[in-house]
């Protein structure tokens, strides 16, 4: 499985959970902390992104930044197994 | 910019454009207005026109659209955004220009405006933010308010006997020969979003040619005027608003 991971912007998130409904896989949910603005903001809590972008697509506030798995680093995983 | 450091092994997929500033936005949680003002800048990021395009912003949720969108951008009155773009085209008809407008803008207070501005062909392109609603005001209705529908205004719902049928800008302006490229988008789940920018990539594409008018009409959320969470207004635009307003393009220029 490709991996993948997202920073999301705390302060700027609105706790709108449009990303949360958008993931495949889960990966996000709401914070119990708040941010300055008073909104729970969302948060990775599960390692299994596989940096699809659907979160940062939905994010009406541009908040979600996608990281995945650089084709160099899939290469070294697979020769290492085989 | 808030610098983001890429983790080790990792490379960026996703990021905000530099065409839209880090002022955060002061739209209601979830509100479509934002992506939709993403979308619009991505692509004009992507194609490399940011120096080359102005923007016109409306009276209406959308009216402070200049801070957000890193380009040219006028402000117009209510429901003239069209017709300010015209201006601006035609004085400098080497840009691209478009106007951004909600419903209660365009469909309402701008109708003449939204119509004559196609009819004559203007080589623009109007985005017509549907979101059924007067969202900046409190939430009254708007010519696109679904029958039935409660507003603020329609407490008991849309009566088509005392207010009339919804009117569906997009299917009118479709009819006019100055119509160049006629689609209604959407911008609520990853899916619509990535077709809403095919759309608005073609529609700029379309602009050099002289051709006419590019309309893109994006069915939208209030969530705050639809009294929903974000979710749920998604979910009930789905189930609402997209029979009404059916996804796809209504003219396709000819190549
Ligand atoms: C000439 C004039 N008439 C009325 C208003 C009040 N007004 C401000 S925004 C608005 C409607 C905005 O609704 P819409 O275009 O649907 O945008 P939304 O806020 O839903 O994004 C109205 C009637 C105004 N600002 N100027
Ligand atoms: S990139 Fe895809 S898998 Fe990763 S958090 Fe976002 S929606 Fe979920
Ligand atoms: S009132 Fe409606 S249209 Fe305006 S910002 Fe809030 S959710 Fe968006």
């Amino acid at each position: 499985m490709i991996r993948g991971t997202v920073h999301i912007e705390t302060e700027i998130c609105k706790g709108c959970e449009l990303c949360i409904a958008a993931c495949p896989q889960d990966s996000l949910a709401l914070s119990s902390n708040i941010n300055r603005k008073g909104y729970r903001y969302v948060e990775l809590v599960q390692d299994n992104c596989t940096g699809c972008v659907n979160c940062a697509l939905v994010c009406p506030d541009s908040a979600i930044t996608v990281f995945r798995q650089s084709k160099s680093a899939v290469r070294k995983i697979v020769s290492a197994s085989v | 910019m808030n610098t983001i450091t890429i983790p080790d092994e990792m490379e960026l997929v996703y990021s905000k454009p530099e065409t839209i500033t880090d002022t955060p936005l002061h739209y209601c949680p979830g509100c479509t207005h934002g992506v939709i003002h993403r979308v619009l800048m991505e692509v004009v990021n992507e194609m490399g026109i940011a120096e080359q395009t102005v923007g016109v912003a409306p009276v209406g949720c959308s009216v402070f659209a200049y801070n957000y969108m890193n380009i040219d951008m006028q402000e117009a009155a209510h429901g003239r955004a069209s017709a300010v773009a015209t201006g601006i085209r035609r004085v400098l008809p080497e840009k691209y220009v478009f106007s951004y407008q909600g419903d209660g803008d365009l469909a309402a207070i701008g109708t003449a405006e939204t119509i004559h501005s196609v009819n004559r062909g203007e080589n623009i392109l109007i985005v017509f933010v549907n979101n059924g609603i007067y969202g900046m005001t409190g939430g009254q209705m708007a010519p696109t308010t679904l029958l039935g529908m409660v507003t603020s205004t329609t407490p008991f719902g849309r009566e088509q006997s005392a207010m009339g049928y919804p009117i569906k800008m997009t299917d009118l302006v479709a009819q006019l020969p100055g119509a160049y490229y006629v689609t209604r988008q959407a911008a609520y789940t990853a899916a619509t979003v990535r077709k809403l920018k095919k759309a608005i990539e073609k529609a700029f594409q379309f602009q050099t040619r002289k051709k006419g008018t590019c309309f893109i009409e994006v069915v939208s959320n209030c969530p705050s005027g639809w009294k929903m969470t974000p979710i749920e207004a998604n979910d009930w635009l789905e189930k609402n608003m997209l029979p009404m307003y059916p996804l796809g393009d209504l003219k396709v220029p000819k190549e």
